[in-house]
C-alpha cells in the first residue's frame, strides 16, 4: 500500500521538522518587563511543519510517477546544453553593464571575482586533486602585494598585477615544498593552517600591513593611463573622451577588468588541460603511483599546480584590493576559502562551466534570494503570520544551505560532472563521472 | 643488463628479500617465479624505486654502455633516465582518462621538453604541435600492437580486464624502456588472451627491450622465458633455463609440486 507508506514517511518527516523548527521558529525572545522573555509562535511553526509534510508527500508522489533518469543520460544532456549555455553566459556577462544598474554591475563584479577564484582553485582541487582549504591565503597575498606596492612605491595597477600574481605563486610554491608529501586529509589540514597563518601575520605585522586597521587609499586602475577621477581634469577618462565623469564609468571599467581576468584564467586552464602539464595533473589525481612509475616528477608537477592556482588567486586578490581601495585581514577569513571550495565542488571538480554556474548560483543566487524573501515578507504582513514576515530574509542562509544539500544529494559529483578528454584519435567522447577519480592529494 | 647483488629488504623484523643476487641479460625474457609471499614483488619494487633496499646493489647497464645504480636513484628518475618501465599486479591505469591519454601521459617528459616551459605551448607557439603529433603516432603504434586502436577514445576504466592489462603494457612501452618489468601480466587472463600476451611479449623482446617478469602462469613462463629465477622465502633457490629449473628438485619441492609436470606444456 504505497499510499499508507507515503503518509507514514511524510508524518515522520513532519516530526523531525517539528523537533528542528520547534525551537528555531516556534520560540522567539522578546524584551519583557523583567529582561528577556520567551514567546511561543504555534501558527508559524505549524505552517513550516505543514510545508514539510505536504512537501514530502509531493516529492514521494513525483518520484513514484517519473522513472528515475539514468545519470549518464542526464550528464549527456547537460554536456549538450553546455554548448549553448557557454556562449549565452558570455554574451550575458558582456552585456550586463549596458543595463546601467549599479546594483547589477556590482553583483556581477562580485560573481566574476568568485568565478575567477573558483577557476584558479579548480586547477589545484579539480585537476590535480589536491584538497586545498587555504586558498584564501593566495588571495590575501595578492591583495596585500598590490596594496603595499601601490601605497609604498606608487606603482600602478597594471604594473603591480603581474607582481602580485607572481608573489602569490611564489608563496604557493613555498607552501607546497613542505606539505606536498602529505596526502588527503593531512594536506587539507595543513593548507587550512597556512591560510590562518597568513591572516594572523597580516594582523600582527603592523609595520608592514597596518595590522587590523588595514591599508587604505589603494589607487584605482587606469585605462591606458586614463584615470577615472571625478574632477574631470587633464589625463582623466572623462576629459579624454570629453564626457561628464560619473562613478558608474569606473564601476563598468572594473567590471570589464575582472571579466577579462576571469577569461584569461579560463583560457589558460583550458589550454593547460590540453598540454602535457595539465594531463599530468589529471593523471596525478587518477593515480600518483602510476605517475611515478612513468617517470613523472610528482613533486614538481604538484608544485606547478599549486603555483599556477595561487597565481590566479593573486590576480584576483590584486583586483579585490583595487576595487575596494581598502584591504584588511578581515576580508581573508576561512569562510572565503570554504566558499570558493564549495563553488568548485558544487560546480563539478574540473569543470570550467560548472564552476561558473555554481558561482552564479552561490553568490548571485544568495543575493536574489535575499531580495525575493524581502518582497515575500512585505506581502505577508498580516496578523496571521505575525513578525515572521519581517524575519524572512534572515532565513536565507537556512534555505540556501538546504538547497546545497538537496543539490549534492541529487548530483553528488557536481552540476557538470563529466570529463571531456583534451585529445582524441577519432572522436571525443564524454567520460562518465563514475570513472573519474576525485583525488586524495 | 641488470645485475642484482646481495639485495636485502627488511620490513621491521621481516626479511622479505634475503641476500638475493641474479643477472638479467640484455635481450632476454627473465622470469622471477616462486610461491606467494616469496618476495617477488618486493624485488620489483626495489628495482623500480618504490622501495629503497636495506642493503645490496642493483646496477642497470644500457646497451650504449651507460650504467645506473638503481638503488640510489629517486623513483621517477628510474623511469625517466634509467628507462625502466613497470606494470602493476593490480592494474593501475588512469581510469578516468582515455586509452590515448594514458599513453600520452607516459610520454610526459618528452612532450614536456617541447613545450618551452609551458609558456610557448600555452600561447600556441613553438614546436609543441609537432611533438604532440609524434607522441600520438607512437601511441597509435602501441595501440595497434595491443589491438586497442578501436578503443583509443574510450576511458581506460571502461575497458574489459584483458584490454586493461594490454593497455598497461602499452603505456609502459611508451616511455621507450630498455627494461620492462611486468608484475603478473597474465593474471586473470583466459588461455586465448594469455597466448596473445605471449606474442606481445615476444614482439617487445624482438624490438630490443629486455623483460623481467613475475608470473604464476607456468604456460606463459615456460614458453617464453629465456631464463628463470626461483625465489622462496626471499632467497634464490634456483636459477637457469626453463628446462633446468623444471628439473630442479628444490623447485619442485617448493613451488611446482610433484606430478604437476605433465600439466606444464612443453
Amino acid at each position: 500500500m504505497p499510499g499508507v507508506i507515503a503518509l507514514r514517511d511524510a508524518f515522520l518527516s513532519a516530526i523531525v521538522a517539528l523537533g528542528l523548527f520547534g525551537p528555531l521558529v516556534g520560540l522567539v525572545t522578546v524584551t519583557g518587563d523583567h529582561g528577556l522573555a520567551l514567546r511561543a509562535r504555534p501558527i508559524a511553526t505549524a505552517a513550516v511543519v505543514g510545508m514539510v509534510f505536504f512537501g514530502r508527500l509531493m516529492i514521494l508522489a513525483w518520484r513514484g510517477q517519473s522513472p528515475r533518469k539514468t545519470n549518464r543520460a542526464l550528464a549527456e544532456r547537460i554536456a549538450r546544453a553546455g554548448k549553448y549555455i557557454t556562449p549565452l553566459l558570455l554574451v550575458a556577462a558582456f552585456a550586463l553593464p549596458f543595463t546601467g544598474s549599479r546594483y547589477y554591475i556590482d553583483l556581477g563584479t562580485l560573481v566574476l571575482t568568485y568565478i575567477m577564484l573558483g577557476w584558479g582553485l579548480n586547477i589545484v582541487v579539480g585537476l590535480a586533486g589536491l584538497l586545498d582549504l587555504g586558498y584564501v591565503a593566495f588571495y590575501a597575498v595578492g591583495a596585500y602585494s598590490y596594496a603595499i606596492l601601490a601605497t609604498t612605491f606608487g606603482l600602478g595597477f597594471w604594473t603591480c598585477l603581474p607582481m602580485a600574481g607572481i608573489l602569490a605563486a611564489l608563496w604557493g610554491v613555498l607552501l607546497g615544498f613542505p606539505v606536498l608529501r602529505l596526502r588527503g586529509d593531512y594536506l587539507a589540514i595543513v593548507t587550512l593552517a597556512f591560510g590562518e597563518i597568513i591572516r594572523i601575520v597580516l594582523i600582527n605585522w603592523v609595520s608592514l600591513t597596518n595590522g587590523p586597521n588595514g591599508i587604505t587609499g589603494i589607487p584605482r586602475p587606469t585605462l591606458f593611463g586614463l584615470a577615472f577621477s571625478m574632477d574631470g581634469g587633464p589625463g582623466t577618462f572623462g576629459e579624454f573622451f570629453n564626457i561628464e565623469p560619473e562613478v558608474i564609468q569606473r564601476i563598468i571599467f572594473l567590471y570589464y577588468v575582472i571579466f577579462g581576468l576571469a577569461l584569461l584564467t579560463n583560457w589558460v586552464s583550458l589550454r593547460l588541460r590540453r598540454l602535457p602539464l595539465g594531463r599530468a595533473w589529471e593523471a596525478l589525481r587518477e593515480d600518483e603511483v602510476a605517475c611515478r612509475s612513468l617517470g613523472i616528477n610528482v613533486r614538481n608537477t604538484k608544485l606547478t599546480a599549486f603555483g599556477i592556482g595561487a597565481l590566479f588567486g593573486g590576480f584576483a586578490g590584486a583586483f579585490f584590493a583595487t576595487r575596494q581601495a581598502f584591504v584588511s585581514p578581515e576580508s581573508f577569513t576561512f569562510i572565503e576559502s570554504a566558499t570558493v571550495l564549495a563553488i568548485v565542488v558544487l560546480g563539478g571538480l574540473g569543470s570550467q562551466l560548472g564552476v561558473a554556474l555554481a558561482a552564479i548560483v552561490m553568490i548571485g543566487g544568495l543575493e536574489v534570494l535575499r531580495d525575493l524573501l524581502s518582497i515575500l515578507g512585505d506581502q505577508l504582513h498580516s496578523p496571521f503570520f505575525g513578525d515572521i514576515a519581517n524575519e524572512l530574509p534572515l532565513y536565507r542562509m537556512l534555505i540556501f544551505g538546504l538547497a546545497l544539500v538537496v543539490m549534492m544529494v541529487l548530483r553528488p559529483r557536481g552540476l557538470v560532472s563529466g570529463r571531456t578528454p583534451g585529445v582524441a584519435l577519432t572522436k571525443t567522447k564524454e567520460i562518465a563521472p563514475e570513472l573519474v577519480a576525485q583525488g586524495r592529494g | 643488463m641488470l645485475s642484482v647483488t646481495a639485495l636485502t629488504m627488511r620490513f621491521g623484523g621481516l626479511k622479505a628479500v634475503d641476500t638475493l643476487s641474479f643477472e638479467a641479460r640484455a635481450g632476454d625474457i627473465t622470469a622471477v617465479i616462486g610461491p606467494n609471499g616469496a618476495g617477488k614483488t618486493t624485488v620489483f619494487n626495489c628495482i623500480t624505486g618504490f622501495y629503497r633496499p636495506t642493503t645490496g646493489t642493483i646496477v642497470l647497464t644500457h646497451p650504449d654502455g651507460g650504467t645506473f645504480s638503481l638503488e640510489r636513484m629517486p623513483g621517477h628518475r628510474i623511469a625517466a633516465a634509467a628507462k625502466v618501465a613497470r606494470t602493476f599486479q593490480n592494474i593501475r591505469l588512469f581510469a578516468g582518462m582515455t586509452a590515448l591519454e594514458n599513453l600520452l601521459v607516459a610520454q610526459h617528459n618528452t612532450l614536456m621538453a617541447a613545450t618551452g616551459f609551458g609558456v610557448l605551448a600555452v600561447l600556441g607557439l613553438g614546436r609543441y604541435r609537432a611533438a604532440e603529433a609524434a607522441g600520438i603516432e607512437k601511441a597509435r603504434f602501441w595501440l595497434d600492437a595491443t589491438g586497442l586502436t578501436g578503443r583509443a577514445d574510450d576511458p581506460a576504466g571502461a575497458l574489459p580486464y584483458g584490454a586493461q592489462r594490454r593497455l598497461e603494457i602499452a603505456r609502459a612501452m611508451c616511455i621507450d624502456p630498455v627494461l620492462l618489468c611486468l608484475d603478473e601480466p597474465a593474471a586473470g587472463l583466459n588461455p586465448r588472451e594469455s597466448e596473445e600476451l605471449n606474442q606481445l611479449l615476444l614482439r617487445i623482446r624482438s624490438l630490443g627491450c629486455s623483460l623481467l617478469l613475475i608470473e604464476h602462469d607456468m604456460g606463459v613462463v615456460m614458453r617464453i622465458s629465456d631464463h628463470i629465477v626461483v625465489l622462496d622465502h626471499g632467497k634464490k633457490i634456483s636459477d637457469g633455463t626453463p628446462a633446468e629449473v623444471r628439473a630442479d628438485p628444490a623447485v619442485i619441492a617448493a613451488y611446482l609440486g610433484e606430478g604437476e609436470e605433465d600439466e606444464v606444456p612443453a
